[in-house]
């Protein structure tokens, strides 16, 4: 009988040292969580932002691109854009021409005459706040982060400069701000929606093209915009999980 | 105008075809290029030197103070193209002290600490314990008291403490050699691992690099022997430097079947970039790929080094054919730098056009300050060459 409770209390102190052993090991494994970096991250008790484009409402006035670049502060010269417009003509001989002069801010003019197109559209563009997104992946100081409402974000007092995450974005989205020297990008105009109001490019659209939206709500406009259209997200071999979702994107947009 | 600005609206005049409008500006320039060809050549040298040491060829023996010594000098001065590339460089140590471990960049400043500490520093102060020692002995002034400072006050060379030196050493080179392949192999996945970029995106980026940095290293160390002889008017071992080049030529080969197998796997395969990387390949890189890179830096070293493995010619001409070759590979694998690095930029993401790039002469991203940054690794080899002369060692077994 004694004999069995020196087992059984050998026991439990063996198991008690296994869990505690594992627990100890177990956290200290945590932080290689980081690598399986491909989870799920919604945020349950909160909003997840994304973005819905109808481009078959889009005019290609290029005013969201203008207000874009008042609103945040993006440089005026022609090579720095949080968002931008393209103008994709498909000529009647099937060939293509893609511009985007000035990111589209001055408008567009069509170089070819009207007889010769098939087809022509436009597709403004911004950042995806995808997912998974490759620019969160490889910031080598964690400078570029994702908010808890599925935003990716710059620390621009902690960015190093790079350029890694400018590689790494396959949309183009990213660029060096040329006076602050460090990575610039779409917020989704952050320090708008976090106080209620809508971005600017979604503010100044006169057709309505940008709709703007709570994943996590299903009364959004842009869950009804998901609901109600077929919708694509750019370059969805990238396995990036865009949250910008157009209708009517076309297989030759990239 | 904003000079910048102003060299911007000039590439902006050359964009051929569509590219999105950020990628007007190349992020990576000259000094990115520096930055896997520096390491590579210091990963190269300390694997030909560790042929020396843990494979037991001893005919390399007069090389192997001299290629690690050139690894070390070339190591110093690795991480600086890369630290004055950043446009916030003051910010460089946050990659140190709060690395992001998802990204491929984060680990490089440890696994350039660990190198350097641990393996180079390491290696080379066990080699050369027992001479600091009997320097720090013979020499007076303050020469005396620096080598003293280099014994780190370890002065025991008794026969007993010199065989741990030596088993020590071998342990370092043998932890070494994974660490030389880690340290390039890894610069290969920074590139390799961007998804994003059809040119980068390979998964036999890190093991080209490796191939590549052992051809660039062994071609270094050639050099550089066959120059300190000559400088310093003595004979070369020409048993040593046949050997050297033999395994150049080995080096070149697998690299080239390397290089090939990616090139052959794009065209096989030919997926959505292939088309705008036949126009970038066949276009821009023309020049730097097909002459500089594959003709001049590969093939002619490899029929010269191939030629001269098969049929016998005299010293002097071994001795000219040699220098050549070694300065041709290197030539050719600062182009293959070039050529992943500035290649993977002209091309835009959309795949549907080009940008240019334009090396400007002056500037910190200037071919000037790049030779800076070339040019210096030789002078601390010189000075290390001064400090620690590898000529002027105590014959083993005597003191």
């Amino acid at each position: 009988m004694a004999n069995n409770q020196v087992k059984s209390r050998r026991r439990f102190l063996t198991d008690a040292a296994l869990l505690t052993g594992g627990i100890f090991v177990a956290s200290g494994l945590k932080p290689l969580g980081a690598l399986l970096y491909a989870t799920e991250r919604k945020n349950p008790n909160g909003p997840w932002y994304g973005m819905g484009i109808d481009l078959e409402k889009c005019i290609g006035c290029g005013r969201c691109a203008d207000a874009c670049k008042s609103e945040n502060d993006v440089p005026r010269e022609p090579f720095f854009f949080r968002t931008w417009v393209e103008q994709y003509t498909i000529l009647n001989d099937g060939s293509m021409k893609i511009t985007s002069p000035n990111g589209g801010i001055d408008g567009f003019k069509q170089e070819y005459p009207d007889e010769e197109i098939f087809k022509s559209f436009f597709v403004p563009k911004m950042c995806n706040h995808c997912v998974k997104s490759p620019c969160t992946q490889v910031c080598p100081v964690g400078a570029a982060f994702e908010s808890p409402e599925g935003i990716s974000l710059i620390d621009p007092n902690y960015c190093i400069g790079c350029g890694y995450c400018v590689q790494a974005c396959p949309y183009g989205c990213r660029y060096i701000h040329p006076t602050r020297k460090v990575v610039d990008k779409c917020t989704m105009c952050y320090h708008r929606i976090t106080k209620g109001l809508l971005p600017a490019c979604v503010e100044v659209c006169p057709t309505g093209v940008k709709i703007f939206g709570d994943l996590n709500d299903p009364k959004s406009d842009l869950v009804r915009f998901k609901k109600e259209h077929s919708w694509q997200v750019l370059k969805p071999h990238m396995n990036t999980e865009p949250k910008v979702y157009y209708n009517g994107l076309r297989a030759e947009v990239r | 105008m904003n000079p910048h600005f102003l060299h911007l609206y000039d590439m902006l005049s050359k964009v051929d075809g569509f590219i999105y409008p950020n990628e007007i500006e190349l992020q990576w320039g000259i000094l990115i290029v520096l930055y896997p060809y520096i390491t590579g050549l210091v990963a190269g040298a300390f694997i030909l030197a560790s042929l020396e040491r843990v494979f037991k060829v001893k005919v390399l023996r007069p090389t192997y103070t001299v290629a690690l010594l050139t690894a070390l000098a070339f190591l110093l001065v690795a991480t600086l193209p890369l630290i004055s590339h950043l446009s916030k460089p003051m910010r460089f140590y946050e990659i140190m002290i709060t690395p992001h471990f998802t990204s491929a960049m984060a680990i490089f400043g440890f696994i350039y600490l660990w190198y350097l500490m641990v393996v180079l520093l390491l290696e080379i102060w066990f080699d050369y314990r027992r001479d600091l020692v009997l320097w720090s002995q013979e020499k007076a002034g303050i020469m005396k008291r620096v080598y003293k400072i280099l014994t780190l006050g370890v002065t025991d060379i008794s026969p007993k403490a010199l065989k741990w030196d030596d088993k020590f050493g071998y342990a370092i080179t043998v932890i070494g050699i994974p660490s030389a392949f880690l340290l390039h192999g890894y610069v290969g996945f920074i590139f390799g691992s961007v998804k994003a970029n059809p040119w980068w995106s390979t998964v036999l980026m890190p093991v080209i690099f490796i191939f590549s940095a052992m051809v660039s290293g062994i071609a270094l160390v050639m050099f550089v022997y066959m120059m300190v002889n000559y400088i310093r008017k003595k004979m070369i071992d020409m048993i040593c430097l046949d050997s050297i080049a033999k395994y150049l030529l080995v080096a070149l080969i697998l690299d080239f079947v390397l290089e090939g197998l990616d090139q052959v796997h794009r065209i096989y395969e030919a997926e959505e970039s292939f088309q705008i990387l036949d126009l970038l390949v066949k276009g821009k890189l023309n020049y730097t790929l097909f002459l500089f890179q594959w003709g001049l830096g590969m093939l002619i070293p490899i029929l010269i080094l191939g030629y001269l493995q098969m049929f016998r010619s005299n010293a002097r001409l071994r001795r000219i054919l040699y220098l050549g070759s070694s300065l041709l590979v290197l030539i050719g694998i600062f182009f293959m730098r070039w050529n992943v690095v500035i290649g993977g930029q002209l091309f835009s993401k959309s795949l549907y056009g080009f940008t240019t790039f334009k090396l400007n002469l002056i500037g910190p991203e200037g071919s000037l300050m790049a030779a800076v940054w070339l040019v210096v690794p030789f002078l601390i080899l010189a000075f290390l060459f001064w400090l620690l002369p590898p000529w002027k060692r105590h014959p083993e077994g005597g003191t």
